[in-house]
């Protein structure tokens, strides 16, 4: 080769170098030119892409309101708790950490795998609800791909069974389903709150970027129970359930100057907390929800209506011999022939023959419009979800029979709170007063319903069945003055009454000389050897109120009597 | 073996040359060598923040980096002539090594590329990545340049026997860009540009009978890359994701170690093959752009070595070094940035990974030999 020539062949590649790299510098443009515009053009599409993949709004759960007695103690509250779900068409099935996971929520490895696999294409599946922020947290550690874990609370009930039938419970979800949870689910449960928050891409939330709404508590509900009477009547309720062998009980406090309800409580009841085994028996808040007869308790507002109607004085005495009476070919019996007896007698003694003739020689209405101003046959208004209002028929001047049954408490129907509300114009000077379940800031207007002379000479008779020679002596409070009336209520069954089921019952008002408390007490169907309200009922009340009216500071009627009462025990 | 008795008592002029400074002394490019030190460190930087913050991945990555700069720096006293010498033999090793990959080698994801000997793994196709080059340059260089049409035809097949063999593996990727390597030597000697151009031509007018012979899942790889949207959960995933991270990022980014697509999973390969797309996010346009000047000053010294070379063979040979290693970044950034088909090509000493820093280094080090090494044969 001549050396000119390899001078000239190295020339050109020198110059076909310089073009190559002419080249590069252009395919260099070239991904500048796309960086740039991945930059600029595309920037703002990209941007929302980057968003939309690592920017969420999240719920955030509101806590539910509280529930409590009148003095803030609570009957049902939120507790914090997770909820561990599965994405199963994200789940990374092969993840070593499964059986670790499936321990920890207490499920079969096998089976939480199976189910995982038999639904592919679901993006949603429970698999524990409700486990404590300790558990999540474990879960959480595992760092499986398609497992998330959500903040949620759950409701615990502090008085379990003692409070439940007013307080109800909530589902899984936190909607209620019964008693004030269903009836004030709206005010209870709030708005739940909208957060910005920045997950990866398995979905789970890396930070709190900003809250877009705050969570809205819901509010807090102050029933008008006073939780220390609430277990004082509950505990004694329940054993006079078992003594007596008896089907069912109620019993209702109430403020004889406001009409708040300070307990209710029922026999049988459930733990709202562990829902598993429940009775749905035990559902039943039958102070509110069932109705019964209730016999002999009627008749001191019998008497009220006979001193309304001007026809009869405090004084008059009516014959009740020879022990029963006949109308329209039915007999009427007392227990024995009580002779001649004042109006405070036929309380006393619970004369069926003497409020018959009281009855029938008054106007045909008379009773019966009294016991609808008192409240029975009308809805109590508590918003309790279920609440009855009873049955109290219109009677014409020629219906004798259902005229006499009713001065004794038959042909009506009334639920145990009725029936205690039924009783606070006698212990409120003849005012009748609305009931409430909730704490009020105020005391209610009031409806007279009788003079407040008939409603202190009622009373007074009232007193007189709690002494020795009345139907419930075992009614009596040590050291305080209390009065009240008991009922025996033979069981309606289908087609009339019967022979040997019945309700026993005693309402009663303390202490006489301030009233104070209006309790009513009812057993249904004790089939013990005892079942009068005298034998049955009284008992529970004498036991509650006493204890109510200390735990209330009220000042005993005898500070002699009381205090060795104290002593003694 | 005439030429080498030429070449040997051929008049060696670095005697005559200006002083020998240290880095003459050293053999050692002094602007090369500190390019590459910035790129080493902005890609550690980088990876920290791509690896989600672990910094065991760093160290494992700076010692793969150091291993690779002791190997520059030996390279660089190797003479080229020893290169050339050398080079045949590497070659028929090198194939030797191809075939028994294919007979014994190991692998994953039904591809066998390692030769596990005992103690390590090794990787054949990275050794024939610098060798190829080396013989086609050394054996071109024998002719009068530019090549006939023998010299051109036995070339071919110095270049298609290890492409052959890799694809075989298969390694689509990297037989691509070892025949890359090759060709460009082609170029560089001085072949008429009308051949240049008729194979070009030949190449574009076979494409549409490629689209009738391909596999149906390769079309699908095209059409695909043609547009990503088109299957975004299935191939397109990955290059919807960088571009998202990339275009997310802005002009000044999210801040390092801020970018959320990154740091929250979102990007696939992040500390591999997708790793701009952590630059391109979280230090913005102007970080990639930093980035991107940093390779073309690299790239551009390199031009600079190969127009100084003092023969043939150094000027082709580091040439095609040069340009393979812009092809690397290019491809890369390219299929990132939605231009180019995804293939698995690593971003040069950015992307974590063992065997293509050494193999890169090894390159440069052979370029700063080159140039420090004055003429073997005729100036």
């Amino acid at each position: 080769m001549s050396n000119e020539e390899v001078v000239q062949t190295q020339a050109a590649k020198g110059w076909r170098l310089w073009l190559v790299f002419i080249a590069l510098v252009l395919i260099s443009g070239v991904i500048v030119a796309k960086m740039v515009s991945l930059y600029t053009a595309e920037q703002a599409f990209l941007q929302k892409q980057g968003d939309a993949r690592s920017l969420r709004t999240r719920l955030t759960p509101a806590h539910r309101g509280l529930i409590t007695d009148r003095h803030g103690d609570p009957l049902a509250v939120s507790a914090p708790v997770a909820t561990i779900w599965a994405d199963p068409k994200e789940t990374d099935l092969q993840n070593s950490n499964l059986p670790q996971l499936a321990r920890l929520l207490s499920l079969n490895p096998q089976s939480l795998l199976n189910s995982l696999k038999e639904n592919p294409s679901r993006r949603f599946m429970y698999l524990k609800r409700q486990v404590t922020p300790e558990l999540a947290e474990h879960v959480n550690d595992l760092n499986i791909r398609g497992i998330h874990v959500d903040q949620t609370f759950r409701r615990f009930y502090p008085t379990g069974e003692v409070s439940t039938h007013l307080v109800g419970f909530t589902n899984v979800d936190g909607k209620g389903q019964e008693g004030f949870e269903l009836a004030f689910d709206e005010m209870l449960h709030g708005e739940p709150g909208r957060a910005l928050v920045l997950q990866d891409r398995k979905g789970r939330t890396i930070k709190h970027l900003k809250s877009l709404q705050e969570a809205d508590p819901g509010e807090d509900l102050a029933l008008s129970i006073d939780l220390r009477l609430q277990y004082l009547a509950y505990r004694e309720l329940k054993d006079a359930v078992q003594t007596h062998k008896a089907d069912s009980a109620s019993a209702v406090i109430l403020d004889a100057r406001t009409g708040e309800v300070l307990a209710l409580v029922n026999q049988p009841s459930y733990n709202p907390n562990d829902r598993r085994n429940l009775n749905p028996n035990g559902l039943r808040n039958r102070a509110v929800t069932d109705i019964f007869e209730p016999g002999s308790t009627m008749k001191p507002i019998t008497v009220a209506a006979a001193l309304m109607s001007g026809d009869y004085q405090f004084e008059d005495v009516i014959d009740t011999s020879p022990g029963y009476i006949r109308v329209r070919g039915s007999s009427i019996r007392d227990h024995r022939n009580y002779g001649e007896l004042d109006m405070t007698g036929i309380i006393t003694k619970s004369s069926n023959v003497g409020v018959v003739k009281l009855a029938l020689s008054m106007e045909s209405d008379a009773v019966r419009n009294l016991m609808f101003n008192m409240g029975l046959g009308q809805p109590t208004n508590t918003g309790f979800p279920g609440e009855r209002s009873g049955v109290l028929p219109f009677l014409s001047e020629r219906q004798e029979v259902e005229r006499a049954t009713l001065s004794y408490g038959y042909g009506l129907s009334v639920t145990p709170l009725q029936l205690a509300q039924s009783y606070i114009p006698f212990a409120n000077r003849g005012v009748k007063l609305p009931v409430s379940l909730y704490k009020l800031d105020e005391k209610p207007k009031g409806e007279r319903v009788m003079p407040a002379e008939v409603a202190t000479q009622v009373l007074g008779m009232m007193e007189t069945v709690v002494t020795p020679i009345g139907t419930a002596k075992q009614a009596a409070v040590t050291g305080y003055r209390v009065g009240g009336k008991t009922g025996t209520a033979h069981k309606a069954v289908a087609g009339g009454y019967a022979e040997d089921a019945y309700v026993s019952v005693f309402a009663g008002i303390a202490p006489i000389s301030d009233p104070r408390i209006v309790m009513v007490v009812m057993v249904d169907n004790p089939k013990g050897q005892e079942y009068y309200g005298g034998a049955v009922a009284a008992p529970v009340f004498s036991r509650v109120m006493g204890g109510v009216l200390r735990l209330m500071n009220i000042p005993p009627d005898n500070w002699e009597e009381a205090s060795m009462q104290v002593a003694s025990k | 073996m005439s030429k080498d008795f030429h070449r040997s008592v051929s008049p060696d002029q670095s005697g005559l040359r200006k002083q020998r400074s240290l880095w003459n002394y050293t053999h050692l490019d002094l602007p090369l060598l500190l390019l590459l030190l910035a790129l080493c460190v902005a890609g550690l930087v980088i990876l920290y923040s791509a690896s989600g913050q672990d910094w065991a991945y760093v160290e494992r990555q700076a010692i793969r980096m150091a291993a690779g700069f002791a190997a520059l720096i030996f390279l660089a006293q190797v003479p080229p002539r020893v290169i050339m010498r050398v080079g045949p033999w590497l070659y028929l090793l090198g194939v030797a090594l191809l075939v028994g990959v294919i007979l014994f080698g190991v692998g994953a994801k039904g591809a066998q590329r390692w030769l596990a000997l005992p103690g390590f793994r090794f990787q054949p196709s990275e050794l024939m990545k610098l060798v190829l080059p080396i013989v086609v340059a050394g054996y071109i260089a024998r002719y009068t340049l530019p090549p006939n049409f023998k010299a051109i035809i036995v070339s071919l097949i110095l270049i298609a026997i290890p492409f052959a063999l890799i694809m075989k593996q298969p390694d689509l990727g990297t037989s691509l860009l070892i025949g890359a390597s090759g060709v460009f030597i082609l170029l560089f000697s001085g072949i008429y540009w009308r051949w240049i151009f008729l194979s070009a031509g030949v190449v574009a007018a076979s494409l549409p009978g490629l689209w009738m012979i391909m596999k149906d899942y390769q079309k699908q790889r095209v059409l695909t890359f043609l547009d990503p949207e088109s299957d975004p959960l299935g191939s397109g995933w990955n290059i919807i994701q960088s571009k998202t991270a990339i275009g997310s990022g802005g002009l000044s980014g999210k801040g390092f170690l801020s970018g959320t697509q990154s740091q929250l999973d979102f990007l696939p390969e992040s500390h591999t093959d997708f790793i701009i797309a952590v630059i391109g996010e979280e230090l913005g346009m102007k970080g990639v752009l930093v980035l991107l000047a940093l390779y073309l000053l690299i790239v551009g010294r390199g031009l600079m070595i190969a127009v100084k070379a003092p023969d043939s063979f150094s000027r082709m040979l580091a040439a095609s070094i040069t340009l393979t290693f812009f092809v690397y970044v290019f491809v890369n950034i390219g299929m990132v940035s939605g231009i180019l088909p995804v293939v698995g090509v690593p971003l040069p000493m950015v992307s974590y990974g063992g065997t293509s820093i050494v193999t890169l280094m090894i390159g440069f080090g052979i370029l700063m030999s080159i140039h420090t090494h004055k003429s073997m044969l005729r100036r």
